[in-house]
């Protein structure tokens, strides 16, 4: 391969690397905006939203990025709204739906425990513009993390109901966590050029994380052989569509509308 | 403190300075430390700004805010939104923290102080209201991203604390 082909390849697995990035915080964030005045209590309700709202707003310094890079007139807007549900690469675990707040808090604490590692390893990153948004996000996301698992042990350590329910949450979540250290090609080649995060090498130092507190939150770690993968390849769940229905609407029925 | 390495043109200083932050109107966008340089190439002004946290939506509007106040003093004005650095409490100034203060926001401590209040192991947040220290924490997730919930014990009414982020 010639180095032109080479640089062009190596360009096209960056954009997919950043919406692999980027992807997981737009579903997530898009999940938590659905508790906009539907939260338990009015500070779940902001704290729920402000933690979307840190979410969305690190998503846009990814997509500004790649639009950016990408050839040919697109905008970040594009990007966020207007591609296929395939063309998404989000991982599972953050498009499941807000059952109950036990699980709004299980997604956010399994997923956060995953984000500050990846976070903290994208600040190594030859890619000055990750290193500069990873450095920016680390800050939202180590209160988002103390958020999430304060409430884990609140009501893992709480009455028998609420412990109940964290439990069911953790358990029915925990298959769709070996996906975050799944790597596909595009960051199997973003990792070779020091760009990319390895995440098979933050597996460990994540289950230890999590198991900690679900441990001082009373609650059983999970054992569990079979897990569920397809969103960092597009192949997502049932919720997706649903979700991007929603999300897409105002841009698909008028395209280009400004807020 | 970066804060000397922040070069803001003398001649654009005091049209910046006028220029509030439109969530807290009291504290302007210096006093916040969001204008990263504000330079000057004839009647070409360029300015940086940098986000407090990724999602604020005041950004926005203090971009626009900045053009109008420029064009009005007959600039012609840019500006660009830069990621790093990253945005740190510490660049609130003094007299900023002081506004704050007034205002009814509790100002910023140092991060080791703030995670020991947000954790709710120390009491070391004052009330901006009566001063006193027996507060205690509501939610780390105010009315707007930048600020954490308190409540006074002894007056009994709850204030914003501007969060630490270092």
């Amino acid at each position: 391969m010639s180095s032109k082909q080479e640089n062009i390849r190596l360009h096209g697995d960056k954009i997919k690397y950043i919406y692999g990035i980027a992807d997981n915080s737009l579903i997530l964030g898009q999940r938590l905006g659905e508790l906009t005045g539907h939260g338990p209590t009015l500070e779940t309700d902001i704290a729920l939203t402000n933690i979307s709202l840190d979410l969305f707003g690190q998503v846009r310094s990814y997509f500004q990025y790649a639009a950016q890079i990408s050839d040919g007139e697109v905008t970040e807007d594009d990007l966020a709204f207007l591609r296929t549900e395939r063309e998404y690469l989000n991982v599972l675990l953050v498009e499941q739906p807000n059952t109950d707040f036990a699980f709004s808090i299980g997604r956010q604490f399994l997923f956060d425990h995953f984000h500050i590692l990846l976070m903290t390893e994208l600040q190594k990153s030859k890619d000055d513009t990750l290193v500069a948004i990873a450095k920016k996000s680390i800050k939202e996301v180590n209160y988002h993390k103390r958020f999430s698992s304060d409430w884990v042990k609140r009501l893992g350590d709480g009455t028998e109901e609420s412990k109940e329910k964290m439990q069911t949450a953790i358990n029915d979540l925990w298959r769709f966590t070996d996906e975050l250290f799944h790597t596909t090609e595009a960051d199997e080649a973003m990792i070779k050029a020091g760009i990319g995060v390895d995440v098979k090498q933050l597996k460990d130092t994540y289950y230890k994380n999590v198991s900690e507190i679900l441990e001082e939150a009373t609650l059983d770690v999970p054992e569990l052989k079979y897990f569920q993968k397809g969103g960092k390849k597009g192949i997502h769940s049932e919720h997706m569509g649903f979700i991007l229905s929603e999300m897409q609407y105002m841009q698909r029925a008028y395209p280009g509308a400004k807020w | 403190m970066t804060e000397e390495k922040v070069h803001i043109e003398k001649e654009l200083e005091p049209i910046l300075r006028k220029i509030p932050d439109p969530e807290i109107p009291v504290l302007s966008i210096l006093d916040l430390g969001v204008v990263r340089e504000a330079r000057l190439d004839g009647k070409k002004a360029s300015v940086k700004i940098t986000p407090t946290y990724s999602g604020c939506p005041a950004m926005d509007v203090i971009g626009d805010d900045i053009v109008t106040a420029l064009t009005q003093a007959g600039y012609e004005a840019k500006v660009d939104l830069i990621l790093a650095p990253a945005w740190s409490t510490d660049w609130i100034t003094e007299t900023g923290r002081k506004a704050l203060e007034d205002y009814g926001i509790a100002p910023p401590m140092d991060a080791s102080a703030d995670k020991r209040a947000l954790l709710g192991e120390e009491k070391l947040v004052k009330c901006p209201q009566c001063g006193s220290t027996q507060t205690h924490l509501v939610s780390q997730f105010g009315s707007t991203a930048c600020k954490a919930l308190f409540k006074c014990d002894d007056c009994q009414e709850p204030f914003d604390y501007f969060k630490c982020l270092i």
